[in-house]
């Protein structure tokens, strides 16, 4: 496998604008004669998809929803970072580009995430001149609200609904283009595979949910912005529908899976209650800007809340971390959730929640100040728990919220098979083994409006357009292992539904290769899984027939790929030997237990090459070297 | 478990568009009632698959009421009995034992049944792209502080601007009208100087592909307020009419 990262020469904030310049271009009047396929609608390949139309590109964007806007980019709540430095408190491009770095723990490529951090200024503008209604000040001019591992206010948002405002942006470029005849949506279809053909990424074969219907499409390039896998856990706050599918197929055709042991578990969701729940939600970070972290002082304190008095309760995040107290980076606040629930000390039943609490908030700025802020999130958590948060603090835990690896790409976010670009949280160059708050929807944009339709140019420029047949031979046969396949799981006719197995795996993913992981639980887990993969291709119950709707099908072939993919998961969490970011290997800490990195042996990228069914992958490596920024042990003390 | 609850539910079946469909009875049993509606109905689907039986088929994503892609007539109610509420938010704690609950699909012509409870909402994206956006190429946006926006106007931008698209406000009319829907996204951008030079052409592009798609007319009883999810303001009706009427008069 040949993994060229393509990183330009130069010093780093010179890298983005020599690349363009030297990036190959398509003439305008040969646009028209490209076809893209994007696969995906949220803020990445939604962005993407409307930006190459109005390039004058022929794109067909496919997404599984009724609707582009309904991706699950829509469910982000805090906001967006972007070094504006409006609040002249000292941000700045090189800032966010250090703190991004930092954050995900030094695992991230350098040159990507400093030309995230240039470009982070373009989308506020570009959204704001969208129609984004994101929040302002009095003076009519945009506010901002501080987010995790950050020590200046650089996050814009839209109340509890940023994602949902900027994926509506997004949606009405796509809209546009739509309108126009420059993108062609499919809604309600389903990827099941690449095609690769003369050693190139040459199209996909497609399921229509209304129809049945399975078929191939051929194109000049294919872009995947299928987003995370963060449902391998089975409970995690990603919608239903999310999964691992599109990125898991293109592994199995040959591209490249970087890090997939780099999970974020986000430290304010609501806890778990009980067996039957289906997902879990997310209390957005924002609330921590205002919110105080606890827990009672003492083992086995049951009383409420409210009669705890102010010297039992143990404000742990503030207590051990002074300088960034509530607003320590996730993968930090979920450890320590984590350690204090198992210290005895955690509330809820479960025994397994802190308290998010609101009250000298509430005091210091008033009830209304709080609802104005936040009041979609304090509703939303009144709706599932029964409890109003005005008066009685949040119970939180962490949950499985988002996947920072992902298919490996270059610089141009092309991965390792030509012509497959990978955008949004589908890719894993940016994040490292940590994400900071609010730059996921920075990523995704600035991906697809700002990234990607230039590095594809150079691309489609050396390999020429109009390969848009479906007849070959590579074609047929993707199609032909895609009916076979819902064939076969059509014919099994067990008597265990998809979803019992997917909670059984993930429920093992998530204890032996979750917020802590080691050496005996990953080795239990490799030998579990294909054990429970082998029973659901005896026992499956997969009723109706494999035309029309029928969403019980499609969930078992999401499945299906989860069984497969949770043991790479954990294969890759095993051999990386080191803790950082969110990736906490309980035999590498330091004496205060913090993630303790090994960067003489683990200052890379793990990229996972397929070598056949029931075969152990390869695994290369990418170093990571940082000429910018100096590897040290993060403190947020 | 002690305090489940027993329903009785009766479903709307349908096979396709084709075909008439029926009511049918189901039993669910033990329910939690901290369990979502839908949480409760993966457990109907769950029995009826493991005994080799078709499952409803019904539309749903985020489950935390933003994404617009679950719907239901609970009770005949768009979204159950409970305001503000989507039906991934509904809790079976709103509902008591013994109860019999009648779920049917949202009811329009220009959303036809595809199958039991889902139904083809795409009108919705061709009202959109008849002009629900700002004209505008990536790469030419000035400096967003370069137009202030007053935060009342930026505030109320933003309340038109929640709607999630779920189609509640079309199934609570009985014309089936989708002002709300339409004026929800003509007022968002109306109340923006970003929407300004394209006003009155959008209020009259996206009311002509409504009026195409066979949604029906206001006929100001105002259920869609009443449905709406979230509680998008009927004044985004009146704000449309005026864009449209300005509109029309200039033409």
């Amino acid at each position: 496998m040949q993994l060229d990262a393509k990183i330009p020469s130069g010093p780093i904030a010179e890298k983005w604008d020599k690349h363009r310049f030297n990036l190959k271009l398509v003439n305008p009047a040969n646009k028209r004669k490209y076809k893209i396929i994007v696969v995906g609608s949220g803020l990445a390949g939604g962005s993407a998809a409307a930006t190459l139309g109005e390039l004058g590109y022929n794109v067909d964007c496919f997404c599984f929803q009724d609707s582009p806007r309904r991706a699950h980019s829509i469910a982000a709540q805090g906001g967006i970072n972007a070094a504006k430095n409006y609040q002249n408190d000292g941000d700045s491009v090189y800032r966010l580009f250090y703190d991004t770095v930092k954050g995900g723990d030094y695992r991230s490529r350098e040159a990507n995430v400093h030309r995230l951090a240039q470009v982070s200024v373009n989308i506020i503008d570009q959204c704001v001149a969208q129609g984004v209604p994101f929040a302002r000040e009095y003076g009519g001019l945009l506010a901002n609200r501080s987010f995790g591992g950050a020590q200046v206010s650089r996050t814009f948002y839209a109340r509890g609904q940023t994602g949902q405002q900027l994926l509506l942006g997004a949606y009405s470029a796509l809209s546009r283009q739509i309108s126009v005849g420059q993108v062609n949506m499919h809604t309600r279809h389903e990827m099941l595979d690449i095609v690769v053909q003369d050693g190139r990424a040459a199209g996909i074969v497609t399921r229509n949910l209304i129809t049945g219907e399975i078929r191939s499409h051929a194109a000049d390039a294919v872009v995947l912005a299928t987003g995370g896998y963060g449902n391998v856990f089975y409970l995690s706050t990603n919608a239903k529908g999310c999964n691992v599918t599109a990125t898991y197929r293109a592994y199995k055709k040959g591209a490249g899976f970087a890090n997939p042991c780099y999970t974020q578990i986000h430290p304010t969701c609501i806890p778990v209650k009980g067996d039957y729940q289906s997902k879990l939600t997310l209390m957005s970070e924002s609330l921590r800007n205002d919110g105080r972290v606890w827990v009672p002082l003492n083992k086995g304190d049951k009383r409420p809340p409210d009669q705890i008095p102010e010297e039992e309760r143990d404000y742990y995040l503030e207590r051990k971390y002074p300088s960034f107290g509530n607003l320590v980076p996730r993968d930090v606040a979920s450890r320590n959730a984590k350690l204090v629930c198992d210290d005895g000390r955690g509330v809820a039943d479960s025994g397994y929640g802190v308290y998010l609490d609101f009250r000298d908030a509430i005091n210091r700025l008033g009830e209304d100040a709080i609802r104005a802020r936040y009041g979609n999130l304090f509703h939303m958590y009144q709706k599932i728990t029964a409890d109003n948060p005005y008066k009685t603090p949040m119970k939180i835990y962490p949950a499985s919220h988002y996947t920072m690896g992902g298919l490996w790409v270059d610089y141009n976010l092309m991965s390792n098979l030509p012509g497959l670009h990978v955008i949004g949280e589908a890719n894993f160059s940016d994040h490292g083994s940590n994400r900071l708050g609010a730059s996921a929807l920075m990523q995704g944009l600035a991906d697809g409006y700002f990234v990607l339709p230039y590095t594809i140019g150079q691309y489609l420029a050396q390999h020429g357009y109009g390969n848009t047949d479906n007849t070959g031979e590579a074609f047929k046969d993707a199609e032909n292992e895609a009916q076979a396949r819902i064939d076969k799981l059509l014919s099994i006719n067990g008597k265990r539904t998809p979803d019992s197995f997917h909670r059984e795996m993930g429920k093992l993913v998530w204890d032996k290769c979750g917020m802590a992981r080691n050496e005996a639980g990953l080795k239990e887990a490799i030998e579990k899984i294909p054990a429970i993969r082998a029973e659901f291709w005896e026992n499956v119950a997969v009723v109706g027939g494999g035309e029309g709707i029928n969403a019980n099908l499609e969930r078992a072939g999401r499945v299906a790929d989860f069984l497969e993919f949770g043991e790479l998961l954990c294969r890759d969490a095993l051999e990386r030997r080191e803790s950082c970011g969110g990736h906490f290997r309980e035999e590498h800490q330091t004496p205060e237990g913090e993630a303790l990195r090994d960067d003489e042996n683990f200052c890379h990228a793990a990229v996972w090459e397929y070598q056949g069914q029931n075969a152990t992958p390869k695994r290369h490596q990418e170093e990571m070297t940082f000429e910018n920024v100096k590897l040290t042990q993060r403190s947020y003390k | 478990m002690s305090g489940g609850l027993n329903l009785t539910l009766r479903v709307w079946r349908q096979n396709g568009p084709g075909d008439k469909g029926r009511i049918e009875e189901y039993q669910a049993k033990d329910i939690n009632p901290n369990k979502s509606f839908l949480e409760m109905l993966d457990v109907v689907n769950e029995g009826l698959i493991t005994s080799g039986q078709d499952p409803i088929e019904f539309d749903h994503d985020c489950r935390e009421g933003i994404c617009g892609m679950c719907s239901l007539v609970i009770n005949g109610n768009p979204h159950g009995p409970e305001r503000g509420t989507t039906t991934c938010q509904l809790h079976m704690r709103s509902f008591s034992d013994g109860d019999v609950i009648t779920i049917e699909p949202f009811r329009a012509g220009a959303f036809p049944v595809l199958k039991d409870l889902m139904v083809d909402r795409s009108a919705f994206d061709r009202v959109t792209q008849a002009g629900g956006y700002v004209s505008i190429r990536t790469g030419a946006a000035p400096d967003a502080h370069a137009t202030p926006v007053g935060k009342e106007n930026a505030d109320a931008a933003f309340d038109a601007a929640t709607c999630i698209g779920c189609g509640a406000c079309v199934a609570a009319c009985k014309n089936a009208s989708a002002m709300l829907f339409v004026g929800a996204k003509v007022t968002h951008l109306s109340l923006l100087p970003q929407g300004q030079p394209e006003r009155e052409e959008r209020a009259r592009n996206m009311v002509k592909q409504m009026d195409e798609e066979g949604f029906g007319n206001c006929t100001n009883q105002y259920e869609c307020e009443a449905a709406c999810p979230k509680e998008i303001s009927r004044n985004v009706i009146s704000n449309m009419n005026g864009d449209f009427l300005l509109a029309s008069l200039r033409k």
